[in-house]
């Protein structure tokens, strides 16, 4: 089952009490502080205070804790060796995805690098085809020929999933080019990572996306750590939202899903008029940089509990849910369980799937095949003709 | 190894060397060479009636050469449908209808006889493919105000306005990477590299984001993307602005790559590229952009298109079969006259597509002359010509009466140096040179006989 939307029509299949607990949630406006202020570069920042509603915040609460759930339930398989090869996890980070989904529509476009399991699922993408994808079957939202790296979902503006560090900022302008070329009065995040940010590509396409003000928000999610290189060994600037130089930026508190709201909603109207923005989302993920890291020889056990403790983006949810009464704790634990639930039935479903067609293997090379012949390892033994 | 004994021995003995037709109408003269920019069709407009059966050439065949181009003509011009107009007007039945068709077909043939360089090829395609299809638009360095670095682009800036004509900065990756970014979202880009050396700056993104992208994704994201510009050797811009790509690119799954020879091969290759859903690289040559080719009034239609991953047969013959794309065509061609005049029968392939490769054309060809010589000006190893040698012998071993042989640029980095260049690429006495010794006929072999 796809995450909320901001709508209250929900499927009658929810179970009662999670489905009273939102449906029954009103959209009152509620006013909140974002936890920490914004730091500006060469822009005013916007308010400290975020306007949300109990239905935003337990729906905050439901889809973080669904991705979550996910990216634990996808280590368990990783280590099962039902995932093969790269997976990148991206719990820690929720708030990132939850708080930019919060700000935007489906016409504007998102583009990522490899940790993208959880932005999908945040652009509509579905559990079962999530999970599929991992596992390789044909149910998976790339039919299992794309793996973790290579998650898409065009008709909700979700490009990927992109292995190549650093590829998808001037991807991501390209998109902003081809919106604003379209006249479509949309806009495109493009996301990296701290590591990423001192590809020179990276400055090629902000200086064209300034030149040509295009609506483009390049989005650091600053997890201090490119891959084993803490962010103070790789950049002699840690201060990604200023390496702009022209370009204004805000620097963020990722682990709180308001602030991500409040600043993907302001980079949006900003862009739109004036051209691009940098966001650095101050956040952190959990797990080491992939499954092959443990993520642990680089950076201390107490530091990640740290964080873990004070700044976990789903705990501060919870606390505010609860400071406004929005719900019981029991509640929340019973929508936990729920989740829980569903990531199970949904592995499930998943693990029955086959695997591709060996015929997959010669299809989507190319659009228009024009009939031409394509091979395999022994050519006289396999070779097929592209549609 | 027991070697299969020769199909055929073609037995040439000096005899008078036979004039060729190329599958267009040009016909190559006693004067030896077939120049680019002149044509039967042109000379027979200003000395005689193409249509007169006396038309004097010196060819042993010239009436049925006169009433082959009568055919022509009458193909070409019923292509434009002139001749259903021009009969409805002035009612074909009042006339002989032969005659009428004389009329027409003259009429047609002093609108189609013309010449046009390669860079009006590719501006002219541009231009159309941008008016046609409000998704186009062009990026690259110096595209827009200066015209293009080579003029390919010049004009377009003030048709077409500074919103679908982008000048880039010097940035490879950054515009190349816009550019794939905008295919994603549907638009259709034309990235201008200014040189294909540049190419490896965004090789990343021609290859990673835009070759494999429809496969990744299982259909989801397609890139209509055309990357074009000069490749290959200039004259005298050193090794770093030399190299051929043809091989790199044409090794990747995901892409197509073309090369065109003549203007109708610019043209019509280029509208395809932009047409075709997949990612394109198209791999121009910056000596040939001032070259004039004839072209017919179909090729000038803007509805003109060539299919991509068939090759062209430039020169029918029997003896070998001689494949190259780009400039090296027109070396082919004049290395096909030269083995003409000492009895050797050379056809001559202008591959036109590197990716689709037509393995089918080429070893229909070399099934045909059991001979084959490969032409390249790009580096020898694993170059373009490795793979046609390794289909051929794939699919046609039993048909060799020869080792395959490849004439390529040399193994060196290009050298500044006039005499040191000229012997870095190749040259017509090289493929004359190699397509005799598949014939037996190298002075070297003569003396061990």
């Amino acid at each position: 089952m796809a995450l909320t939307r901001r709508s209250l029509h929900l499927h009658l299949i929810r179970p009662i009490f999670s489905a009273r607990l939102l449906t029954t949630a009103s959209t009152s406006p509620i006013s909140i502080e974002t936890s920490l202020p914004f730091t500006a570069h060469n822009i005013d920042p916007p308010s400290r205070s975020v306007q949300t509603s109990p239905h935003e915040l337990l729906s905050f609460f439901r889809d973080m804790v669904l991705m979550r759930r996910m990216e634990i339930a996808s280590d368990s398989l990783y280590k099962a060796k039902l995932i093969r090869g790269f997976c990148h996890l991206y719990d820690g980070q929720e708030a990132v995805a939850i708080g930019m989904e919060a700000a935007i529509t489906r016409k504007d476009c998102i583009i990522t690098a490899y940790r993208d399991h959880c932005l999908y699922l945040g652009r509509g993408g579905t559990l079962v085809e999530a999970f599929a994808e991992l596992m390789g079957r044909n149910g998976g939202c790339s039919k299992g020929k794309g793996g973790s790296m290579h998650f898409y979902k065009k008709d909700a503006g979700f490009y990927g999933g992109h292995g190549i560090v650093g590829a998808q900022i001037p991807l991501g302008c390209g998109l902003a080019f081809a919106q604003k070329y379209s006249k479509d009065d949309s806009v495109s995040f493009m996301m990296y990572g701290d590591g990423a940010a001192n590809q020179g590509q990276l400055f090629e396409a902000l200086n064209m996306a300034a030149l040509w003000d295009l609506p483009a928000i390049l989005v650091c999610e600053n997890n201090h750590y490119g891959m084993g290189t803490a962010e103070w060994r790789a950049a002699k600037s840690p201060a990604y939202f200023k390496r702009g130089d022209y370009v204004p930026g805000l620097k963020v508190d990722g682990m709180d899903a308001l602030a991500v709201k409040q600043a993907c909603k302001f980079a949006k109207e900003h862009a739109l008029k004036n051209g691009p923005i940098i966001l650095e989302m101050d956040t952190y993920r959990y797990h080491g940089h992939s499954m092959s890291d443990p993520g642990s020889t680089y950076r201390t056990r107490d530091e990640i509990s740290g964080i873990r403790q004070e700044r976990d983006p789903v705990e501060r949810v919870r606390k505010l849910i609860l400071a406004h009464d929005l719900a019981t704790e029991k509640e929340m634990k019973d929508t936990e369980k729920e989740v829980r639930k569903e990531v199970d039935e949904a592995i499930a479903k998943a693990k029955e799937m086959p695997s591709p067609d060996p015929s997959e293997l010669f299809t989507n090379v190319y659009v228009k095949g024009l009939g031409v012949e394509a091979f395999g390892a022994d050519r006289k033994e396999l070779r097929a003709v592209l549609p | 190894m027991h070697r299969a004994a020769p199909r055929q021995r073609q037995e040439h003995n000096g005899e008078q060397a036979v004039p060729h037709r190329y599958t267009d109408g040009r016909v190559s003269t006693q004067r030896g060479g077939c120049s680019n920019s002149g044509s039967i069709t042109e000379e027979g407009m200003h000395k005689s009636s193409p249509l007169n059966p006396t038309l004097k050439r010196s060819s042993p065949n010239g009436s049925t050469l006169s009433r082959f181009l009568f055919w022509e003509l009458y193909r070409e011009a019923d292509m434009l449908g002139v001749l259903r107009r021009e009969v409805a007007c002035q009612g074909a039945h009042a006339w002989g209808l032969e005659q009428g068709l004389r009329v027409i077909a003259s009429r047609a043939l002093s609108s189609s006889a013309k010449a046009m360089t390669v860079r009006d090829a590719l501006n002219s395609a541009l231009d159309e493919e941008m008016s046609a299809d409000p998704k186009v638009f062009v990026m690259g360095e110096e595209v827009g105000e200066y015209q293009g670095a080579y003029k390919i682009t010049k004009g377009l800036l003030d048709k077409y306005g500074p919103e679908r004509v982008l000048d880039a900065p010097i940035t490879e990756a950054g515009f190349a990477g816009i550019g794939v970014g905008a295919a994603y979202y549907g638009l259709r880009p034309v990235i201008e590299f200014m040189t294909f050396n540049f190419s490896m700056q965004a090789i990343d993104h021609i290859i990673n984001s835009a070759a494999k992208s429809n496969y990744m994704s299982s259909g989801q994201i397609s890139v209509p993307i055309v990357f074009r510009g000069p490749d290959g050797a200039a004259a005298g811009v050193g090794a770093q602005h030399s190299q051929c790509y043809a091989a790199w690119f044409g090794a990747c799954p995901g892409l197509k790559v073309l090369t065109p020879y003549s203007s109708e091969d610019a043209r019509g290759l280029l509208k395809a590229a932009i047409r075709d859903p997949d990612p394109v690289v198209f791999l121009e040559n910056e000596l040939l952009y001032g070259e004039s080719f004839p072209v017919s009034a179909e090729v000038l239609d803007s509805s003109f298109c060539l299919p991509i991953g068939k090759a062209k047969i430039e020169r029918e013959g029997k003896d070998v079969t001689i494949t190259a794309f780009s400039k090296m065509v027109g070396y082919a061609l004049q290395a096909g006259d030269i083995l003409a005049k000492e009895g050797i029968s050379a056809e001559v392939i202008n591959l036109r597509s590197i990716r689709p490769l037509d393995r089918a054309a080429i070893n229909a060809s070399v099934r045909k002359t059991n001979r084959l010589v490969t032409v390249e000006e790009g580096f020898p190893q694993h170059g373009v010509g490795a793979e046609i040698c390794a289909s051929v012998l794939e699919d046609s071993f039993e048909y060799l009466d020869a080792a395959v042989e490849r004439i390529s640029g040399a193994d060196v980095p290009m050298p500044y140096a006039a005499n040191l260049e000229r012997m870095a690429v190749p040259q017509v006495e090289d493929i004359v040179r190699a397509a005799k010794r598949t014939c037996y006929r190298s002075t070297a072999l003569a003396a061990t006989a």
